[in-house]
């Protein structure tokens, strides 16, 4: 186990320190068109003699990168793409999934999903469970990075775990938490009975339901934001450390002006992948609650997609939810590119 | 922002390098709310585990009582022998192979293709395509699902391997990865290799991808744990043993039990998790450096 943990630490300040040996993750390095390739065509080494056999855009190049391309291209278009937009046409139909046939209805899957009862809670679940997610992995990851960047007797064993459920399926945890979080046998019963509270019904009431399946993702993938900021905190500058603590700063202060800044693109990084994947969890809701109880109490818009299209057969509204459900994640992410844009200008 | 930059340029060349950070170092009391609050975060992430596995070694009659027993006695592994025969287990586990290493080859395949006509080949149009393929990390599995699994079931792909494989593909996180990696190779060797005349097939095969074995393996390790846990595409291809994965399987299992016997379904669980946990206890430095290659300083 020793030697394994250790491998973190040296690893994640190797890929940001750049101190692996000319292989590896300098992403830091030239990545736009002026970057190595675009220089290399003009090599100034090279005055005399005959041009390089092989310049910039030759024909077989251009073929060769065609064929590398293309079949990847393919697939991207006809399983990313292409349903995308297809999704956008059937938003307005009223198929049911298995008939050959779609009719139009114009906006009234659309219309329907603006009066719908449900559409609030879902939206209200969506939006509790997302920011919840966001949040929480991230503020928490930060803080275990802080803790395990410090030296400490047996840290790397501690980070070995904290990542360990990242790389386990949601949805064998979702069916492993159901009974961590059974009412009347499971783990955290257990635990609360020991301090005389009693368990709250997380299989039958909404609010709790929730909370079940929250912190269950939580626990799952606070490992990726933990390994991301921990990453980031190696390859911090150590002379503002230094010059932090040579000026006196409190460690709050230091925190905030010192350690917090440098993190922004972290940050940035790490606000906009979590969100874009706890939008998208289905494994562990669905086999924890299947969107229940009570029908709708832990559905997201992610989920209603699925029983609406796969379950009600109404694929025409499920596109409908899916369609919104884009518009939406769409604004959101304009608005943080913005937001953080604006913010490391200021 | 200025007054710290001036701090540092005063005050920051002077220090020794320290090798602790600023925020620590802190006496007796700091160490010891430091020990403590690891020891929290290990209880919490290891007594769930703890109880996966002792449950799945505990009779029936064991699992429902209060208070809660910590230990599985009497010891029962008969719950391992009733999962594999109860349902097709070992079928599942087939089918989670095979989905595995195809989709994964292909994707690491692609990725490595892709990346390297985007980073060291010159044609019109690069930086487009490498943008067109991007923009897909923003579209998220869910919103395609209804439209592919219309697309698959026309095509009478539905419970076959191709209907699960193929439209799960396509890579835009590994062309960036990869793609990452080759421009930060140094220049020197790559042109160096083209005076001496290798063609861009050999250039690839014998400099480029020699070079990048470290993120070549992180990408594939990263590839193949999501593959192994791919839930949402299988579930709705699949109607049952033929081709459904693992972590199908083992919500089937939850399924068919009115009263879940949790001990058997833990058992399941275990078995599910246990590949991927072994891998990760084996090479979690690799997959590591692929998840924070791309997240830090980019």
């Amino acid at each position: 186990m020793r030697p394994v943990g250790a491998d973190i630490g040296v690893d994640a300040g190797g890929v940001t320190g750049g101190s692996s040996g000319g292989s590896s993750g300098h992403t830091s390095g030239p990545a736009g068109p002026t970057g190595p390739a675009g220089a290399a065509g003009r090599d100034p080494r090279v005055p005399f003699g005959p041009p390089p056999l092989r310049r910039a855009g030759s024909k077989g190049e251009w073929l060769l990168a065609a064929a590398l391309l293309i079949p990847n291209l393919v697939l991207l278009f006809l399983f990313v793409y292409r349903p995308l937009v297809d999704n956008i046409r059937l938003s307005f139909t009223d198929w049911n999934i298995s008939s050959p046939q779609a009719n139009y209805v114009g906006a009234s899957n659309y219309v329907e999903w603006l009066g719908r009862a449900d559409t609030r809670i879902v939206l209200t679940n969506t939006l509790i469970f997302t920011f919840a997610t966001v949040v929480l992995s991230m503020v928490l990851g930060l803080a275990l990075a802080l803790l395990l960047d410090q030296k400490l007797r047996g840290r790397n064993i501690v980070r070995s775990m904290v990542f360990a459920p990242f790389v386990i399926s949601g949805a064998a945890i979702g069916v492993a938490f159901q009974f961590v979080f059974d009412p009347s046998f499971g783990l955290i019963q257990d635990l609360l009975a020991k301090i005389g509270v009693a368990s709250p019904n997380f299989y039958q009431r909404p609010g709790w339901a929730l909370f079940m399946v929250t912190s269950t993702y939580i626990w799952k993938n606070l490992g990726y934001t933990f390994v991301i900021y921990l990453a980031a905190l190696q390859a911090r500058r150590g002379d503002l450390d230094e010059a932090a603590e040579i000026d006196g700063a409190s460690r709050w202060n230091h925190f905030r002006k010192v350690l917090l800044p440098q993190l922004r693109p972290t940050t940035f990084f790490l606000s906009i992948t979590v969100l874009l994947s706890s939008v998208q969890v289905f494994d562990i809701i669905y086999a924890m609650t299947r969107g229940g109880p009570i029908g709708n109490g832990t559905m997201t818009l992610v989920f209603q997609v699925y029983h609406e299209t796969f379950v009600n057969q109404r694929a025409g509204y499920g596109a409908t939810v899916a369609t919104v459900m884009f518009l939406i994640l769409l604004v959101v992410t304009a608005v943080q590119v913005r937001f953080m844009d604006k913010g490391a200008r200021a | 922002m200025s007054a710290i930059a001036r701090l540092s340029r005063t005050n920051g060349r002077a220090g020794m390098p320290s090798a602790e950070s600023g925020i620590q170092g802190r006496g007796p009391v700091g160490k010891a709310f430091g020990y403590a609050a690891m020891v929290l975060v290990l209880l919490i992430i290891a007594v769930p585990l703890f109880w996966i596995v002792v449950t799945s070694f505990k009779r029936q009659e064991n699992i429902y009582v209060r208070p809660a027993e910590y230990l599985p006695i009497p010891f029962h592994p008969e719950n391992y022998s009733e999962v594999t025969s109860r349902i097709p287990f070992s079928a599942y586990f087939r089918n989670s192979v095979i989905i595995t290493f195809f989709t994964a080859s292909i994707k690491i395949v692609l990725g490595v293709l892709s990346a390297y006509a985007l980073s060291l080949l010159r044609f019109p149009g690069r930086n487009l395509l490498f943008v067109v393929i991007l923009a897909a990390l923003m579209v998220p599995n869910q919103i395609t699902v209804i439209s592919n699994f219309a697309l698959v079931a026309q095509l009478g792909w539905r419970n076959t391997f191709q209907g699960i494989i193929i439209p799960l593909c396509g890579t835009a996180f590994g062309t960036f990865l990869m793609r990452n990696q080759f421009l930060s190779l140094p220049h020197e060797i790559i042109e160096a290799a083209r005076m001496d005349g290798a063609g861009p097939l050999k250039l690839l095969w014998r400099v480029v991808m020699p070079l990048s074995w470290p993120t070549l393996v992180a990408f594939s390790l990263i590839t193949v744990v999501n593959e192994w846990n791919e839930y949402l595409w299988p579930f709705l291809m699949s109607d049952d043993a033929r081709t459904a994965p693992l972590q199908v399987g083992l919500t089937f299992l939850q399924n068919n039990d009115g009263v879940t016997n949790w001990g058997p379904v833990m058992a399941g669980t275990v078995l599910t998790i246990l590949p991927v946990l072994l891998l990760f206890l084996v090479l979690q430095r690799q997959m590591i450096k692929g998840l924070t290659s791309g997240a830090v300083k980019s």
